[in-house]
């Protein structure tokens, strides 16, 4: 076993252990947005998709870097760009459009319990 | 590996490092917004170093370049055009869409690997072709298999179990032909091998995925997703590259936990979902409700004193208030209630949706506040205190026949919403849920049945408590 290999399998080991670590720390009401950025992240075989034009010199070559460009843009882009669309959903308050209502009603009461349930 | 790539191989460590930190800022929403700038710095970074490389090599022929660029930007324009149209209800089959993505990518980058290490002189296979083999294996089957769960979700093809006769025996005979010429390609450098891996994965891969049952598809996206992840961590090894090795372990991790969270939320086992089957109302069922029990209907204004009277309501949201579009009506209604300072919150079921967390976001859109958003174990000691657990379109998971042995949902966590002060449940009729039994919460002397529509219902209920209170 090559000592490059030993140093990636430890890298492997290790970052699936700080994924763990991490992942486990997500609330379930982030687990769709906390999804579609793992998808996000799992675009970087973009990176792998256009190193093939390294060597890539044969037709085959450039039909498969063609796809594989194709396939791991469409994800890396279009995964950063709706997990930022559902983020931005996520209030604290009720925005603007059918909102002043809740501010006003209920002063003690629902604010404090509100403060309550956000987590640290 | 020359030093210049070597020290490229540090700032794919940065990129890595910000994905973590990315992934790390998710466990609030009042941060998930900047962690997901800070996941798209790292990519950026990533992808820059990934340019420089290939400027840097010199070899990439005027064609390379041309259909590296075309494919990146047709891709891109059809991620971002699939990102900013679709609906949030459509999300899982778009997060299945990506795992394909993902997957026949990291697949194809294998596939070249190989072809292009065979076809040189003397067939150079190195000790990296293990890695190669598992990544065109997983990532072919992650492919098919993402592309069947997006077409069971949009309704392309059928939601119930499609079990095909002697299925099982064409998937083991998939599984030994694409082991075997795995095998072959290990020792031996073979086109024809690879080829018969690829398409022996791709079949199975769409073998493995029909015979599962719709409910069952917030498993399936994260088993597939854990899958992509893997694929990708197999790429990187291939080209050596840290940052694939780093982001596909953290994917495969992500997707490791959601899958066992929501196989837990239902009680079963992944072999028997991956089995499949569920739901098809073969199953042996000991049910208590039947004919005998008394079920209490009510209309739009009874519902609505409950509710104007009420000090704390709870709202117990199923995908079935998705499939009727009422998010925005119940999310009016809440406000309505909350003006007159009644306490209101969610009870979220970790499978209330198509996919993990997906209740949250379509409430999310329908501009309800997240503190109000409860998960299970949050919520379930409210239930006593609560006046009214008003639910929509919920059905199995609100069953208390869970709590005994002996069910087809025995054992599956639930929510205690029969340990309300009062219950009222808005459904079209007195149909089953995906276990096919008859909810006993239906037949409790304090539950009181709104047979209708759940955006007709809501509205009606919105209505009446605007004159009741006027």
């Amino acid at each position: 076993m090559s000592t490059a290999l030993v140093t990636d399998l430890t890298i492997f080991v290790l970052a699936l252990l700080v994924g763990i670590e991490v992942i486990g720390k997500v609330p379930a009401t982030l687990h769709t947005p906390l999804m579609s950025a793992a998808n996000s992240i799992h675009g970087i075989v973009l990176a792998g998709a256009l190193l093939i034009g390294i060597t890539a010199h044969t037709v085959v070559g450039y039909i498969l870097a063609f796809v594989a460009a194709f396939f791991a843009a469409a994800n890396v882009v279009g995964g950063y760009a709706v997990t930022g669309r559902m983020l931005k959903m996520f209030r604290r308050k009720a925005a603007p459009p059918p909102a002043p209502a809740v501010t006003e009603a209920a002063p003690g009461a629902v604010p404090a319990e509100r403060q309550e349930s956000v987590r640290s | 590996m020359s030093s210049f790539t070597t020290n490229m191989q540090l700032v794919y460590v940065l990129a890595a490092a910000c994905f973590v930190i990315g992934l790390h800022l998710m466990n609030s929403p009042a941060t998930a917004r900047r962690g997901n700038q800070v996941s798209t710095a790292g990519m950026a970074i990533a992808i820059i170093a990934t340019l420089v490389l290939l400027i840097h090599s010199g070899t990439v022929t005027a064609v390379g370049w041309t259909v590296l660029i075309i494919g990146a930007l047709l891709g891109a324009a059809a991620g971002l055009w699939s990102a900013r149209t679709v609906q949030m209800t459509a999300m899982p089959q778009l997060v299945s869409m990506f795992n394909a993505v993902g997957g026949g990518a990291a697949a194809l980058v294998a596939i070249y690997g190989y072809i292009h290490d065979e076809s040189a002189p003397g067939g150079v296979l190195g000790s990296t072709s293990v890695f190669t083999v598992l990544d065109v294996l997983i990532g072919s089957v992650t492919f098919t298999g993402s592309l069947i769960a997006a077409g069971k979700l949009q309704g392309l093809i059928t939601g119930s179990p499609v079990m095909i006769k002697g299925g099982r025996v064409i998937n083991l005979a998939l599984i030994v032909v694409a082991l075997g010429s795995a095998a072959f390609m290990l020792t031996t450098a073979s086109l024809p091998a690879l080829l018969l891996v690829v398409l022996a994965s791709l079949a199975f891969g769409v073998l493995m995925v029909l015979p599962i049952g719709g409910a069952d598809m917030p498993v399936v996206i994260s088993l597939l997703n854990a899958f992509t992840g893997t694929a990708v961590a197999m790429a990187g090894f291939v080209i050596q590259n840290w940052a694939l090795i780093v982001a596909g372990a953290l994917v495969g991790a992500s997707g490791g936990i959601l899958t066992k969270l929501m196989a837990d939320a239902m009680n079963r086992s992944l072999a028997n979902i991956m089995l499949g089957g569920f739901g098809t109302g073969d199953t042996a069922v000991a049910s208590v409700v039947a004919g005998d029990a008394q079920i209490r209907s009510i209309a739009a204004d009874d519902a609505a004193i409950q509710l104007a009277y009420a000090s704390k309501v709870i709202i117990v949201p199923g995908y079935g208030l998705a499939a009727a579009q009422a998010q925005h009506g119940v999310a009016e209604l809440a406000a309505l209630l909350e003006e007159r300072g009644i306490e209101v919150s969610y009870a979220i079921h970790p499978v209330a949706g198509r996919m993990p967390g997906h209740m949250n976001v379509l409430l999310a859109e329908a501009n309800v506040p997240y503190p109000q958003l409860k998960e299970m174990d949050e919520i379930n000691p409210e239930f006593p205190r609560a006046d009214v657990a008003l639910v929509i379109g919920a059905n199995d998971v609100t069953n208390p026949a869970a709590r005994r042995p002996g069910t087809a949902i025995s054992g599956m966590p639930i929510l205690d919403v029969d340990q309300a002060q009062s219950i009222i449940v808005v459904k079209r009729s007195m149909g089953t849920g995906y276990a096919g039994i008859d909810n006993e919460l239906y037949a409790n002397p304090k539950t009181s049945m709104y047979f209708a529509d759940a955006k007709k219902a809501v509205a009606e209920m919105t209505a009446a408590v605007k004159t009741l209170v006027g």
